[in-house]
């Protein structure tokens, strides 16, 4: 896969980041999951609560927020699932590289399959919704941060349960809790827009804890896959 | 194990002692008595101390007294995470059995007293503000405290090689001890912004001395509780762990014969 130079070492980050996406690319459908699922239960939306668009503008945010958690929590699961089951995360752990950076590649490679287009799709989402229009712009902004976190911090769930049978439903038993302040964050950037008060502050909260996931879980990912992929 | 220079610690040794399983099972079936009865004492006092001789309350009159089980329970829920978080570091850094052996005693514990915490927090809501529940800062960070101690439980549970189990729920527990100020602050800040008009807590600091002092008896109370339910949980967890060599079975046999 990398091929080493005695003089300089490649770090990983984006051979694996390659690799994901050819991956993905060839699994086309499976990828397009998540994305499918956020589109289709945000339409049991209005039909369990109301068609009303004035109340529905009210729940808009939240609702849109919490489905695009939904479908990230859905898909995070196979983050490592399939190297786990064909032998390549093993190999993943026995290369010299530093094991987070290869992590940090396969994570982004899963944010630009799933966050990305999660965001991407959210305005029509709103358009819906009956999102009010100050709404869409710190819409987009809080998701594409806001689903980076998820992948992030869904990894290092994904990395301790990823030698187990039924891990899925235990991987989001765990990584519910940490994904709480994302979401306050994220609906708070979208609420603070629609009642026209300056959104850009809790947009920096969620910048700044896509930092901190982005320096940290990694480091806890790789942890957790030394202990749990090579038993 | 008598000579005082064996318990001066000028050298390392005591705490590698620590470290042995067998050593910790028989040292603290000498300190169990003291502990349980100190416990017992504490509890006695503050519990009698709180529910009948404290004043009553201006605004709440004697609804206010489940303070004594409610505060010391909560304060011990979010203490406890922090012990099965250490725990579990020092089972990570210095690789002793027994430390991961106290991590997994101390999850059920911790998530009892926050059940305990929730459930006395409920009944008291009902009489002062009219609702069993209400989305509450503190109320709504437990209820998170809670899930995170499932998570730990779960993760124990679900692995069956012992060392993995432990090893994966100390990082787990180390992963959430980062996010517990993160998530306090977030749901404090999100109760701020939402916070409904109409509900007023009485704030606890506020309180006066002769209902402060029996909180205070109240608190180092559970904290000798908690110390003897994690040493039984321990032992108990020793035994387990350590069923097939001869000292256990050693202890088996003899017990069997009474």
């Amino acid at each position: 896969m990398v091929t080493q130079d005695a003089r300089k070492m490649d770090s990983g980050f984006a051979a694996w980041l390659r690799r994901d996406l050819l991956l993905a690319y060839r699994r086309r459908g499976e990828v397009a999951s998540p994305i499918v699922f956020f589109i289709m239960v945000s339409t049991l939306i209005p039909l369990g609560l109301t068609p009303e668009a004035a109340q529905l503008a009210k729940v808009a945010a939240g609702m849109i927020w919490i489905m695009a958690l939904l479908a990230t929590l859905l898909s995070v699961d196979g983050l490592f699932a399939s190297d786990y089951q064909d032998g390549s995360l093993e190999q993943m752990l026995i290369t010299p590289q530093l094991l987070p950076l290869p992590i940090l590649g396969k994570v982004t490679a899963h944010w630009l399959t799933t966050g990305l287009p999660l965001t991407l799709v959210s305005p029509l989402l709103g358009l819906m919704m009956s999102l009010p229009n100050a709404g869409y712009l710190p819409l987009l902004c809080s998701l594409a941060l806001g689903t980076a976190c998820l992948s992030l911090v869904g990894a290092v769930g994904a990395a301790l349960t990823v030698s187990l049978r039924k891990g899925g439903l235990l991987l989001s038993l765990l990584v519910m809790p940490l994904y709480m302040p994302v979401i306050i964050f994220g609906t708070a950037t979208v609420s603070y827009a629609v009642d026209g008060v300056n959104w850009l502050p809790p947009l920096a909260i969620l910048g700044a804890m896509f930092a901190a996931s982005v320096a940290l879980c990694p480091m806890a990912a790789a942890g957790a896959l030394r202990v749990t992929a090579s038993n | 194990m008598s000579r005082l220079s064996n318990w001066l610690p000028t050298n390392w040794q005591w705490f590698n002692r620590l470290g042995s399983p067998r050593w910790f099972y028989h040292r603290s079936e000498r300190w169990l008595p003291w502990l349980s009865l100190a416990a017992l004492l504490v509890l006695a006092t503050g519990l009698v101390w709180g529910l009948a001789f404290a004043p009553e309350d201006a605004k709440q009159g004697n609804s206010f007294r489940i303070i004594y089980i409610h505060v010391p329970a909560a304060f011990l829920a979010q203490s406890g995470y922090f012990i099965m978080a250490i725990a579990g570091a020092i089972g990570l850094i210095w690789k002793m059995k027994i430390s991961y052996m106290v991590m997994k005693a101390a999850a059920p514990i911790g998530a009892a007293l926050t059940f305990i915490a929730l459930f006395t927090g409920a009944v008291w809501g009902k009489p002062t503000w009219g609702a069993y529940w209400v989305w509450d800062a503190r109320i709504t960070s437990m209820l998170i405290l809670l899930f995170l101690y499932a998570g730990v439980m779960a993760l124990q549970y679900a692995y069956h090689s012992v060392d993995a189990a432990s090893k994966a729920s100390a990082i787990l527990a180390l992963v959430g001890t980062v996010n517990i100020p993160i998530i306090n602050k977030s749901v404090d800040w999100w109760y701020t912004l939402h916070q409904p008009a109409t509900i007023k807590l009485t704030s606890a600091p506020s309180m006066h001395m002769d209902m402060f002092m029996p909180l205070l008896v109240m608190i180092v109370g559970f904290y000798l509780f908690y110390a003897v339910a994690l040493i039984l949980h321990t032992r108990n967890e020793i035994l387990r762990r350590e069923r097939k060599t001869s000292w256990v079975r050693e202890l088996a046999t003899a017990k069997a014969r009474g």
